[in-house]
């Protein structure tokens, strides 16, 4: 286990120090470039705890779209960083106040834990044993049985949000030429070409 | 001592000696594929191709290596510099790790691991950010188009390529990727492999493919005619080499991520006597090879598709046929009681 141990506080200590470098560098794009690091190296403690599936899910999830998305966005934004910083005593009551109620979320879960660990350790559905269930299996059979409503109403969330975006960002112009892919496909001879006896000397 | 040579050392010698083995059989099979990839398309043109540099130019790879790695890298004085150098090393190293998982032959894979076509398919989820990263960093106009091209191109198609993998995952019951090989031994030989049954799954994975990996005629990122060549402009010497190969280390993981997917990995075609003793890397090899002359031939005989059309593509035509597939596959396996 000693490999194990080792491995862990690798990822951990990266974890921490570029979760701490995405508030810390100046550059926007280095912090997103921080967060990704963040994310590929909690994948990696996820493998360590043997959650294989949620690990890899995470890479595919967040660093493969949600980062992109990030990243593509804030490239393309012109950041004044001196006059974000003019108003950091503005926005300071609120950002503690956000971190306090974290910071206090995080020990009342934990004390939790330790001061009454049969309260986490009685979930609804036995925990499987690895060495007979694949992870993928172990969570599709929690997923589409006990939590199938829950699963759908998730989804249909998302879906909502999704119109919602799209919705906001749909205009129609006026008098904008659009390719209609059918009716090109839809073109034959008889209706593409015309032939015309063309007299010498003369044209159409 | 020794436990601790028999319980850490010994592994891990091992696993780096197949590493070191497997980079080297892809490194060269590469050189050997680019070369294919241009007299494919010298071919098509009706020119020569490569024929200079050793007999029928066979050495005309090695000869583009060196030249590469002996000029002088040069890097824009308003690039960021870490960025712009680490970008290129995103790439191939991305590219290469994922081989790791790839079973060439029955029992011949480095990582034999449960989620085997996740992991795949998060590290080729993962090759866009060496564009956007190469892109940025150069501080340019045209390098910065491309970046941002790519970033929408590969996340719109890499949706359609992961219902293709549900799909396949489906009809096997497994992550694994020599699981996936193996449930597509039947009597039936090579009829009785995904691409007969899943036949357009097989070709939007096909065409995703060539979207995912940038070849043309979704080259959109570095097109020529109008980007210059996209996010590369500003990248000579080695790192454009790097840049170049991870390319197509990721075009042959796709080749082979094909193979394994839909043409019964290292299955020989026929399941009787004159076939079944050729060993499984051959047949392997074969058919990424010819996954890879298909990749060639698209290439140079389609043109480039315009960027509104490539984004059409990707989200109106296969977002909704390949989630009608995995909705019509997923009944079909349920009703007649095939599913694994």
């Amino acid at each position: 286990m000693a490999i194990a141990g080792l491995f862990f506080y690798l990822f951990a200590t990266i974890t921490v120090a570029s979760a701490f470098m995405v508030i810390a560098s100046r550059n926007p794009v280095y912090s997103v470039l921080f967060l990704i690091l963040a994310f590929v190296n909690s994948a990696g403690l996820f493998i360590l705890l043997g959650a294989e599936f949620l690990a890899m899910i995470l890479v595919v999830v967040y660093v493969g779209a949600v980062a992109v998305l990030f990243l593509f966005v804030v490239m393309m934004l012109d950041v004044d960083f001196a006059e974000l910083r003019e108003g950091f005593l503005q926005y300071l009551p609120v950002g503690g106040l956000v971190g306090f109620i974290l910071a206090a979320e995080l020990i009342i879960v934990v004390g939790a834990w330790t001061l009454a660990p049969e309260l986490t350790a009685s979930p609804k559905l036995p925990i499987p044993n690895p060495s007979e269930m694949t992870n993928t299996e172990a969570l599709g059979r929690v997923l589409y049985t006990e939590y199938v409503y829950f699963f759908q109403a998730a989804g249909m969330i998302l879906l909502v949000a999704m119109v919602g975006a799209i919705v906001l960002t749909l205009r129609h112009k006026e008098g904008v030429k659009r390719q209609i892919i059918a009716d090109q496909v839809a073109r034959t001879p008889a209706t593409a070409i015309e032939v015309r006896k063309v007299e010498s000397g003369k044209g159409i | 001592m020794a436990d601790f040579f028999s319980t850490y050392v010994l592994p891990v010698l091992i696993i780096t000696g197949q590493s070191l083995a497997m980079m080297v059989a892809l490194l060269l099979i590469i050189a050997y594929l680019l070369y294919f990839d241009r007299k494919i398309w010298a071919a098509v043109q009706l020119r020569r191709g490569p024929n200079v540099v050793g007999p029928w130019g066979l050495l005309q790879s090695f000869a583009d290596f060196l030249k590469f790695v002996v000029k002088e890298p040069v890097i824009p004085a308003p690039a960021d510099r870490a960025i712009f150098l680490l970008a290129p090393l995103v790439t191939v190293i991305l590219a290469l790790s994922a081989w790791a998982v790839m079973p060439v032959a029955a029992g011949w894979v480095i990582a034999d691991i449960n989620v085997g076509i996740l992991y795949v398919f998060a590290i080729s989820s993962l090759g866009v950010y060496g564009v956007i990263m190469g892109g940025w960093a150069s501080n340019s106009k045209y390098p910065f188009l491309g970046a941002l091209r790519s970033a929408a191109q590969m996340v719109s198609y890499e949706v359609s390529i992961g219902f293709v993998i549900i799909t396949v995952l489906l009809c096997v019951g497994s992550l694994n990727l020599t699981d996936i090989v193996e449930s597509q031994r039947s009597s039936w030989g090579m009829f009785g492999w995904y691409w007969l049954p899943l036949l357009p799954m097989f070709v939007i994975f096909f065409i995703s493919a060539l979207a995912e990996t940038n070849r043309p005629p979704f080259d959109l990122p570095e097109a020529e005619s109008e980007l210059v060549a996209g996010y590369m402009v500003e990248y000579s010497s080695t790192p454009y080499l790097l840049f170049m190969l991870g390319e197509y280390v990721a075009i042959t993981l796709m080749c082979a991520l094909m193979t394994v997917l839909f043409l019964g990995g290292w299955l020989p075609p026929f399941e009787f006597a004159p076939f079944t003793w050729i060993p499984g890397v051959f047949w392997f090899l074969l058919k990424v090879v010819l996954v890879f002359f298909m990749f060639g031939m698209v290439k140079a005989f389609v043109p480039r598709y315009r960027y509104d059309q490539l984004m059409r593509l990707g989200w109106k035509v296969f977002l909704p046929l390949s989630l009608a597939m995995v909705v019509i596959v997923a009944g079909v396996l349920q009703v007649t009681g095939w599913a694994p």
